[in-house]
């Protein structure tokens, strides 16, 4: 987990990939090599500083457990992007039901972009209160939000 | 039932076809196998086992396994999960092992 | 009587792989493939898979399938038989084969076996009502045809298999009532299930099903709670209503043309079931076949597809057909494998490996 003053610096990449499986290619798509896997079996490792948050690996993690939070965003919100693959997108603007890992509603989050990606792993940048961007990891699309 | 829209797939719209399954008309697309067809119309019910007529439907649908056996323009103990879908096919639920004309 | 060099059965992840390595070499192929296309069951893999650069890893498993598929009908070294149904192994080394319907005979110099592996049931009753599948059947359906055979749907095995299959059907719009698994824990990839778990789905772990309930199909299931002895504990039953119910509770091997050919066969429950005894180099205890994949024991598509390209480059150096790069691209292989087999989730694989291969893998 990142620092206070990491957080306090911009957007960071969380891996949350806690189990030793044999799988690399967030390390391969990192544009920076702030990732490093170094045995095929081991968890991925950042470089807090190299990273800017831009996602990329995101959409490459055949997991999907890469998501990127950014405290900086407002003062009130934390952005939190997370990896969505269902159908339909999200509307940007558009407010949706934010989910917790046990995919519990645990408030609202606004859709601030919807970054689509040629291999279908979209990312989704959601605004979220500060003291939810540890819990939202997924959102509920609801009717009439779609595009 | 057909997915229309799907995050990762596209089905494009293609022709149907018809055949009929103990002689009414079902509609499915030409080359798929008979059973999807029969799923996409809710079909599930594809032969009576010929010990305890018990029904029996569609289990691996790669043709491992003969659960799917069904009559086909006559020919019974047709694996349906692989059989390619064709106009005017008259298909049959099998009552047992079928008849062999 | 049709000759080649190479005969390999089954285009599979596996096979696709042998047959490419086996016809860059130089080596002569004839790859033939039951099912009116190739691919095998990668075609059906919506998800993303794992493993390494090398294997393919960040691309999704029927984009894999594509790319394998290109580069065997663009070798000229390969020809490829589709609706070729091989049916038997001949003392004398020819192989029988229903190609569209026709039968005809090859004499292959070796044999590559590739055959795969297909899913298991589970007894409880009423096991053989329609609307319940294999999760694969259902992957099938959905992935390949785009059909969904039922609204709601309960998976039993927290498998890989299973937690992909789940997460696929969420995909496709399928309301997922949870996953049912008898261990007290998910045996897939932890990062799966999680994707599944934020998005509602129970998983009842240290659960199986007691029966199926349902008049001409499937309506509902009960399942019940187990103890630590893996017993069923009285009164913990529980009825959910579902009108599908996907089984991921293993694969066999498809390994009938291993045993006809009088290959030395062995059990391992970790791999599947029976497979054959194997060398290093894939090639079992019969002098002109060879395994890959999964007929060879259960695995991941990765690891199938390395071993196709170890069978591949092999038996293709054997016939005389070895590149310059041979010795690397071999040992490359060969590492690429005992790396993907190296961490805590392969321990089962390699306890079952222990027991079939004749000597140290890698």
């Amino acid at each position: 987990m990142p620092s206070q003053e990491r957080f306090a610096k911009g957007p960071i990449a969380l891996f949350e990939c806690m189990q030793q499986i044999p799988c690399n290619p967030c390390a391969d798509a990192c544009p920076r090599g702030a990732i490093t896997v170094k045995e095929i079996n081991d968890c991925p490792s950042l470089n807090e500083e190299l990273c800017n948050g831009c996602g990329v690996c995101m959409t490459h993690c055949p997991g999907l457990s890469i998501f990127v939070v950014d405290y900086t965003y407002g003062k009130d919100a934390a952005l939190v992007k997370i990896p969505y693959e269902f159908s339909p997108l999200p509307e940007a603007k558009s407010v949706v039901d934010a989910l917790n890992r046990q995919g519990q509603c645990i408030g609202t989050a606004q859709v601030i972009r919807v970054q689509t990606s040629p291999n279908k792993t979209n990312i989704i940048w959601l605004s979220v209160p500060r003291e939810l961007a540890m819990e939202v990891r997924s959102i509920h699309v609801m009717k009439g939000e779609t595009s | 039932m057909r997915i229309v829209n799907h995050p990762i797939l596209t089905f494009p719209k293609q022709d149907m076809v018809t055949f009929t399954l103990n002689g009414q008309t079902i509609e499915g697309i030409a080359g798929e196998p008979i059973a999807a067809a029969l799923h996409a119309a809710d079909v599930k019910v594809l032969r009576h086992s010929h010990g305890r007529h018990r029904p029996r439907g569609l289990f691996c649908a790669i043709g491992n396994c003969s659960s799917c056996l069904m009559t086909v323009d006559k020919i019974p103990n047709v694996r349906v999960c692989i059989e390619p879908l064709r106009a005017g096919m008259v298909v049959e639920t099998q009552e047992g092992k079928g008849k062999i004309v | 009587m049709i000759t080649t060099e190479i005969l390999i059965i089954g285009a599979g992840p596996a096979g696709l792989m042998a047959a490419i390595h086996a016809a860059e070499a130089g080596a002569k192929v004839l790859l033939v493939e039951r099912a009116d296309r190739l691919g095998g069951q990668l075609i059906k893999q919506t998800h993303k898979f794992f493993g390494s650069k090398a294997e393919f890893a960040g691309e999704r498993g029927m984009d894999i399938a594509e790319k394998l598929i290109n580069l065997s009908s663009d070798i000229s070294g390969i020809t490829i038989w589709k609706n070729a149904v091989v049916l038997g192994i001949y003392p004398d080394g020819v192989v029988t084969i229903s190609h569209e319907g026709a039968f005809c005979t090859v004499s292959p110099k070796k044999i590559i076996i590739a055959t795969g592996a297909s899913e298991k049931t589970m007894a409880f009753p009423n096991n053989d009502l329609p609307g319940i599948y294999g999760a694969g059947a259902v992957q099938t359906l959905m992935n390949v045809h785009g059909v969904i055979p039922a609204k709601r749907i309960l998976m039993i095995g927290a498998g890989n298999i299973g937690v992909i299959v789940a997460y696929q059907l969420l995909q496709a719009g399928v309301e997922v009532a949870g996953i049912v698994e008898a261990a007290p824990q998910v045996g897939g990839y932890r990062v799966h299930a999680a994707k599944l778990q934020r998005h509602g789905v129970p998983i009842y772990t240290s659960h199986s099903i007691q029966s199926a309930h349902g008049d001409s199909c499937l309506e509902g299931v009960t399942i019940c709670r187990l103890d630590e002895q893996w017993q069923p504990i009285e009164g913990s039953e529980q009825y959910i209503a579902v009108d599908g119910l996907c089984l991921a509770v293993g694969l066999s091997p498809l390994t009938e043309l291993l045993w006809q050919a009088n290959c030395e066969m062995k059990f391992a429950a970790e791999l599947g079931g029976y497979v054959p005894l194997r060398d290093a180099n894939m090639k079992t205890t019969h002098e002109n076949i060879y395994v890959a994949g999964d007929v060879s024991g259960v695995e991941e598509a990765s690891a199938a597809m390395v071993e196709g390209k170890l069978a591949g480059l092999y038996v293709a150096s054997v016939l005389g057909h070895k590149k310059d790069s041979f010795t690397k691209e071999f040992q490359t292989a060969k590492s690429q494998l005992s790396a993907l087999r190296s961490g805590p989730a392969s321990v089962k694989i390699c306890t079952g490996l222990s027991k079939v291969v004749l000597e140290e893998v890698g």
